[in-house]
């Protein structure tokens, strides 16, 4: 993919969907580069009997790490994320399949700054981690 | 979820609190008039934990520890996933604490020391705020700082709720600021 051109960019302008599948490996990878023991990730008794889930928790991080990986791949690698912020609102369980996705929100021509609406959303189409990104593109 | 759980995850504890989670997430005018104000929950004890510091946690950045990041959240960028540069939330990792044993509790989960025992215990909803100074590679010797910033209450649709706020500063041991990172919680 190109990086995008800041004169062509507007308002509205999707940013490219992208699957995510989740599985345990991928979790016990991710709490294991932690050093997260939370037995909601790995337990499955623990996780719907203690906790009430309806299976294994996909780690919260991990969701806000895919926005901003969907803000730096649209951006190109000569571009910088100056900002990113997100907000777990809800779980996402082991083996669901979510996808990942954004909008241009506004375009600094000026500062060469473009922000961007992102998020995370599950099978339902509920947007389960809403997100913001500022990404300084290459000129 | 107990309210003391390790810094920076973020889970909600139960999926439909999530529409209450989202119009109480929001930054407002209410919020700063409720901001470091004693009620019915928070006493003047509590609050006097804001601008409470943890000891610095100096750490060296490695390759190996990037590359691992990379792989374990599904990173596609080649820069990433051969260790040359840290990807944007590696310090998450980074400086997740490493906690022994006999210090977690039944959840598997270890106590922040920054935070003191709040009168609710179901964390709801929670999120971060970074901003990117500088970037972290291999050999880089880096110090996180945190500090509690904030702690407030509202009251919610189906009770009060507790907020608290987080800052974590990731500087080059020369004093370069490289990461600032606000962690929001809400507990009810």
């Amino acid at each position: 993919m190109s990086a995008p051109e800041l004169a062509t960019l507007r308002a509205g302008d999707a940013l490219p969907e992208r699957a995510r599948g989740t599985d345990i490996v991928q979790s016990f990878f991710y709490n294991a580069a932690l050093w997260n023991a939370h037995r909601i990730h790995y337990e499955l008794e623990y996780a719907t009997k203690a906790e009430g889930y309806a299976g294994l928790v996909v780690p919260g991080p991990l969701l806000g790490d895919w926005l901003g990986q969907c803000a730096e791949d649209w951006a190109g690698e000569g571009a910088r994320l100056v900002k990113l912020s997100y907000s777990n609102r809800q779980a996402a369980m082991v083996g669901e399949t979510l996808r990942v996705g954004g909008s241009v929100k506004a375009v600094d021509a000026a500062a060469g700054e473009v922000e961007l609406e992102l998020w995370v959303k599950n099978a339902r189409g509920e947007v389960i981690t809403p997100g913001a990104a500022h990404v300084r593109l290459a000129r | 979820m107990s309210a003391s759980e390790a810094r920076s995850e973020a889970e909600p504890s139960e999926g439909q609190r999530a529409s209450e989670a989202r119009s109480e997430a929001e930054p407002s005018k209410e919020r700063r008039r409720s901001e470091g104000r004693a009620g019915p929950l928070l006493t003047p004890e509590l609050l006097a934990n804001i601008g409470k510091r943890a000891p610095p946690d100096a750490q060296i950045v490695t390759r190996r520890d990037i590359r691992k990041y990379a792989i374990a959240s599904g990173q596609t960028q080649r820069r990433y996933l051969g260790g040359d540069v840290a990807p944007p939330l590696f310090h998450v990792a980074l400086f997740w604490p490493v906690v022994p044993r006999d210090e977690l509790t039944t959840d598997g989960v270890g106590r922040d020391k920054l935070l003191p025992k709040f009168p609710l215990e179901r964390a709801m909803a929670g999120g971060l705020d970074i901003e990117y100074h500088g970037e972290m590679r291999p050999g880089d010797e880096v110090v996180a700082t945190r500090t509690l910033t904030n702690i407030y209450e509202k009251a919610g649709r189906s009770g009060p709720l507790i907020f608290y706020e987080i800052v974590m500063e990731v500087r080059r041991k020369s004093g370069e600021l490289l990461v600032t990172e606000k962690t929001t919680r809400i507990l009810r």
